[in-house]
């Protein structure tokens, strides 16, 4: 059904951004205007998008038919037709609806969190722009439109990493985040092009791609689906293409929890579902999406263990998270997948903004033992990490453990025991480091008094209603064992994801199991940090705390060798062989050129010289070759 | 009546004496008497074969000769003048102002 609403969802937050840029300019050149104005332009785009995205929600629920709008076409060049065109299914905006309002949240957060900063007006237009890109990516209809949104948010990422560019570690951080997801995109563009080819060029929208998918040649579509997953390997972080996620902590924190609640790291998980055909069809790609996602789920959960910054602990959190995600939709549980992907916008994005809210109030201290040293009373940010903390270690009835628990009885029913087990490793781990900053940061004892401090309300709010969505939003998908209609499921319907069915024995047994394990992770942290000494930090020595060294590994396979290969070019091939062998041609043509100016000496008798010379020559050759004849 | 290569070979010399003039002496008055010289002997060349053939085209390229030559008079003297008095001089070789490499 074609609707008319669907691109107001994108053009919205990109207006507020065209528009705050507009103000900004004039902010820096004429006169200084107020925060207000800025605040309210980047506040109530999204929460427009918000509502609109809202009502559409509403007209599929009424069980109306995909919407649609196609605006023009874009490209037509033998057999690929490319029109600008977005798709509202129940997966888009599914997603829409959490971005933009998870989205929101965190734009009103910023509020309070940005205030006074020099580039207030700049930092809402990047992230309106931010907001903007990352619904593109989600409404697309086809996956070149979903490579400009895929495109924009890494740009947008990069501006707002590298936002305190007087810094030379946030630079580095953000150069960092976009020359890695270069590389994914790389990936992605190639498993595009390559599918397209793999369906005999039947068209570019994904359901055209859908409805040829079977007559496509099987070798070519493990191609793609490779390809296409090194795209999300690189947005959604993982394991090898993660290094970027903890740097790109050097942001303000706003944009930490846009980028890893909302936005960008759920893109490559979104355009796993939305590739659902493609990965359906290749199974042996299915699998090795679901042990990527594992093995960076353990990896991840295993660093975190033993950082000491509050920020890339979360960091690293969330990359664990996203391996969960990939392991359900690796293994065709898509519904489960964007489910965990939901709760954890909800509880990700809150314990972003909570870090960051104790981070302003503990004086920019993002070392959790310091942070313990100045600790203030802090109530409300307090209650709210707990409970962040709760729903990510995954006990019941917060949101965390429905999700979590769905991808963990997927990986059991299709006999992964290795995923499985590497799971439930991991969500004890995730329970015993989240626990551990949790009591470091605000139960250990510092033997201090503990005063109030205010916090802004615009830093409270978006909390307390993300509090709500993490303890709520796992009812969403209340499972069926417990009586519950699976909301979610039955939404993504669409997506044909592999269904759950085991006894409820062996489903309470599970969950038990998952619930067992959670706690011990708690105890575990209980025992070692509820009383420890916040004076005495950890070492941060030893191979773990120093993230297995892969950063320097990295460094000297790709960074120094690209360096000493682009030294060579630059010295070598082009300083000497290109530069020196252009300038030898110029200099002989210098060198020819001065002698032949002789000739050019302003005197009138040496022209007239020559005229007659040429004169007699040219009639000496007409007079031989007449007389020849 | 003398011979048609006599006269043709009066006309030649009056033509080559008036292009060495032109290439070899310095002084734009006599430069510019050498060109009128070749165009006299231009001249006699068209009036002689005019009468050779009993064909009076040539005379009357010769009499346009003429009177074109009495035109580029008035105007060769005025640039004469205007030089002379830019330099104070006539010698050709202090006109190099376009030389490859003078200011």
């Amino acid at each position: 059904m074609q609707t008319s609403y669907l691109i107001w969802i994108i053009l919205i937050p990109l207006m507020g951004a065209l528009l705050n840029t507009g103000f900004y300019f004039y902010h820096i050149k004429y006169k200084e205007l107020p925060e207000k104005l800025f605040a309210i332009i980047g506040t109530v785009t999204p929460f427009i998008a918000f509502l609109i995205t809202l009502n559409l929600f509403f007209k599929l629920l009424d069980g109306s038919a995909n919407l649609e709008q196609t605006m023009f076409q874009w490209l037509d060049v033998d057999g690929l037709s490319i029109e600008m065109k977005f798709l509202g299914d129940k997966l888009s905006i599914f997603m829409a609806m959490f971005v933009t309002f998870v989205g929101w949240l965190i734009h009103i957060y910023a509020v309070g969190y940005m205030k006074g900063d020099k580039g207030f007006g700049k930092f809402f237009a990047y992230f309106n722009l931010f907001l903007a890109s990352m619904l593109i990516l989600v409404l697309a209809d086809n996956p070149i439109i979903l490579f400009i949104g895929w495109e924009g948010v890494g740009v947008c990422s990069y501006l707002l990493i590298s936002f305190h560019y007087t810094d030379g570690n946030n630079v580095m951080a953000g150069n960092k985040a976009f020359i890695v997801n270069r590389v994914g995109d790389l990936g992605f563009i190639l498993g595009v092009i390559t599918l397209f080819f793999a369906l005999d060029k039947t068209g570019i929208s994904f359901s055209s791609m859908e409805a040829y998918i079977d007559v496509a040649d099987n070798d070519l579509l493990i191609l793609s689906g490779f390809l296409l997953f090194v795209g999300a390997m690189g947005k959604s972080a993982q394991v090898p293409l993660y290094v970027w996620l903890p740097d790109a902590m050097a942001g303000p924190t706003p944009i930490s929890a846009l980028i890893h609640a909302a936005t960008m790291v759920t893109a490559g998980i979104y355009m796993v579902a939305r590739f659902h055909f493609l990965y359906s069809s290749v199974e042996e790609i299915g699998l090795f999406i679901a042990y990527i996602g594992a093995i960076s789920a353990l990896f991840a959960a295993v660093i975190a263990t033993r950082q000491q910054d509050i920020k890339k602990i979360l960091a690293y959190s969330t990359m664990s998270q996203l391996g969960y995600m990939f392991i359900g939709v690796g293994l065709g549980f898509y519904s489960s997948g964007l489910f965990h992907v939901f709760t954890h916008a909800f509880f990700k994005a809150m314990l972003f903004m909570g870090a960051g809210g104790a981070i302003l109030a503990l004086h920019h201290e993002q070392n959790i033992f310091k942070m313990a040293q100045h600790r203030k009373k802090l109530p409300i940010i307090s209650a709210t990490f707990l409970i962040g903390v709760i729903a990510i270690s995954g006990i019941p009835p917060f949101s965390g453990f429905f999700s979590k628990d769905a991808i963990l009885a997927a990986s059991f029913q299709s006999g992964e025991y290795l995923i499985w087990g590497m799971g439930m490793f991991t969500a004890f781990l995730t329970a015993f480091y989240m626990f551990r900053l949790y009591f470091i940061v605000f139960v250990a004892p510092n033997g201090k008094e503990e005063e109030y401090t205010y916090t802004e309300k615009t830093i409270t709010f978006p909390l307390v209603v993300l509090a709500i969505g993490a303890i709520g939003a796992g009812f969403l998908n209340f499972p069926a064992i417990f009586g519950g209609s699976a909301f979610i499921d039955t939404w993504l319907a669409q997506l044909n994801s592999v269904e759950l069915h085991m006894s409820h024995t062996t489903e309470y047994t599970l969950m038990f199991a998952s619930i067992a394990v959670a706690a011990a992770g708690i105890y575990v942290a209980y025992k070692k940090y509820a009383k420890c000494d916040v004076f005495k930090p950890e070492s941060e020595e030893g191979i773990i705390a120093n993230k297995f060294y892969v950063d320097e590994i990295y460094d000297v396979l790709f960074v120094k060798s690209l360096k000493k290969l682009s030294n060579f070019f630059v010295h070598t091939v082009d300083d000497k062989i290109i530069d020196g062998l252009l300038m030898t041609v110029c200099k002989e043509f210098i060198t020819i050129g001065k002698k032949l100016a002789i000739i050019q000496n302003a005197n009138v008798r040496f022209y007239a010289f020559y005229m007659l010379a040429g004169m007699s020559a040219v009639s000496l050759y007409l007079y031989i070759t007449l007389i020849g004849h | 009546m003398a011979s048609l290569t006599g006269y043709a070979a009066v006309s030649m010399i009056l033509f080559s004496l008036g292009a060495i003039g032109v290439v070899s002496r310095r002084n734009i008055f006599i430069i510019y008497m050498s060109i009128e010289l070749m165009l006299n002997g231009i001249n006699l060349f068209l009036v002689t074969f005019a009468r050779y053939h009993f064909n009076m085209d040539g005379q009357i390229l010769s009499i346009m000769v003429v009177a074109i030559a009495a035109a580029e008079a008035a105007i060769f003297l005025s640039v004469i003048i205007l030089l002379f008095r830019t330099k104070k001089s006539l010698d050709t070789d202090m006109f190099t102002e376009l030389k490859e490499g003078s200011e």
